[in-house]
């Protein structure tokens, strides 16, 4: 499988320029210009993006999260890491991440722990983080029911990862 | 909203570590978080600048409308209110291709040049315009095929079978899917828009 993630990048470029090329495009102008509106989104995103790591990283290290899920974990017998992980996701892949890489530390990728924190990592999405960034990219403040719609479908999400692992597993 | 949400954040870590003595702990990650904001912009950079320059090429030839095209009948549904051959709509079907195959990095830039294309034809600069939550939706649950970093870390912590987990992967975020793309409907109809 990890084949076709290596597959897929260069055979796209390859099929960009290729084409670009064959219809008389002058590719290495097209390519400087686009790259050129890419220096000005990251420049216009960089103000939103510190914003956002700033204020993540405060909540995570007052370890808030942990003191007020790790009773719920105890009703639903689960391992005292996947609710962090599942609270985290919608609001950043990396701190996710950190806590799936915990998980497998503590016990090992192949354990019910470690499938769970896999499957709920690839079946959700950063929502919060997404809605965020791309909404202050466009300098949209009323989002409506936007973050609504997303959080409910990160929750069934959240709950088909744990009926389909304990299915498969 | 996300006004809010920061707010929110900022509050409770603070009078949180405040009262459990953590404040130590906060005081540093406050310090290095500006740092981090930096590593995480530096990390995307090159990326986002690589792929809007390949994406231009495509864009000047033609090749995302003729994709977009190709998603056309599904887009057509979706966005009801956009324009035929707009070219946001190439920017939403490179960003869900992308999305699909576990392209993270290389999706982000056709999602904000996406945005940007809608807000173009938004009537209400300030509020966020139907086919804008429609996109959001389907961005934030879409499908993936490929979780490739999750492999990765996978066989990186010596998994017997690091793939097992695509198959429940894949079958719960169709569902999650299937289910915000009726949601979203749902509320689009009820809101008569």
């Amino acid at each position: 499988m990890n084949d076709i993630s290596f597959v897929v990048i260069p055979i796209f470029i390859l099929l960009v320029v290729f084409y670009g090329y064959f219809h008389k495009i002058n590719v290495y102008d097209s390519f400087l210009l686009g790259a050129k509106d890419g220096l000005k989104i990251v420049y216009n995103i960089f103000p939103a993006i510190l914003a956002m790591v700033f204020a993540v990283n405060l909540f995570l290290d007052s370890n808030v999260l942990n003191f007020l899920l790790n009773p719920l974990s105890k009703i639903l017998s689960l391992p005292a890491e996947i609710l962090p992980l599942a609270v985290l996701r919608p609001i950043s892949g990396t701190a996710s991440m950190t806590i799936m890489t915990n998980i497998f530390e503590l016990y090992g990728p192949d354990s019910f722990a470690g499938r769970l924190a896999s499957v709920l990592q690839g079946c959700t999405d950063t929502t919060i983080y997404v809605i965020a960034l791309y909404y202050s990219s466009i300098k949209v403040s009323k989002i409506r029911y936007t973050l609504f719609v997303g959080l409910l479908a990160d929750l069934v999400g959240i709950i088909m990862a744990f009926i389909l692992t304990n299915i498969f597993f | 909203m996300v006004s809010l949400l920061w707010t929110f954040l900022i509050i409770i870590g603070v009078v949180y570590a405040v009262f459990s003595g953590n404040l130590e702990l906060v005081n540093n990650s406050i310090l290095s978080s500006a740092n981090k904001a930096l590593d995480l912009i530096l990390s995307l950079l090159p990326t986002i600048v690589l792929w809007t320059g390949i994406m231009r090429i495509a864009e000047d030839a033609g090749l995302l409308i003729k994709f977009a095209n190709f998603l056309q009948p599904i887009l057509k549904k979706l966005f009801p209110t956009v324009p035929k051959n707009n070219k946001a709509l190439g920017y939403i079907s490179s960003n869900i291709a992308a999305n699909m195959l576990g392209l993270g990095s290389a999706a982000t830039p056709f999602g904000l040049k996406a945005m940007d294309e809608l807000q173009k034809i938004n009537d209400n600069k300030d509020v966020a315009s139907r086919p804008m939550i429609t996109f959001l939706v389907l961005n934030t649950a879409g499908v993936t095929i490929l979780p490739t970093t999750i492999i990765a870390i996978r066989l990186a912590y010596k998994s017997l079978n690091p793939t097992e987990i695509i198959a429940p992967a894949v079958i719960a975020t169709t569902c999650s899917c299937i289910c915000a793309v009726v949601i979203d409907y749902l509320i689009r109809r009820s809101k008569n828009e």
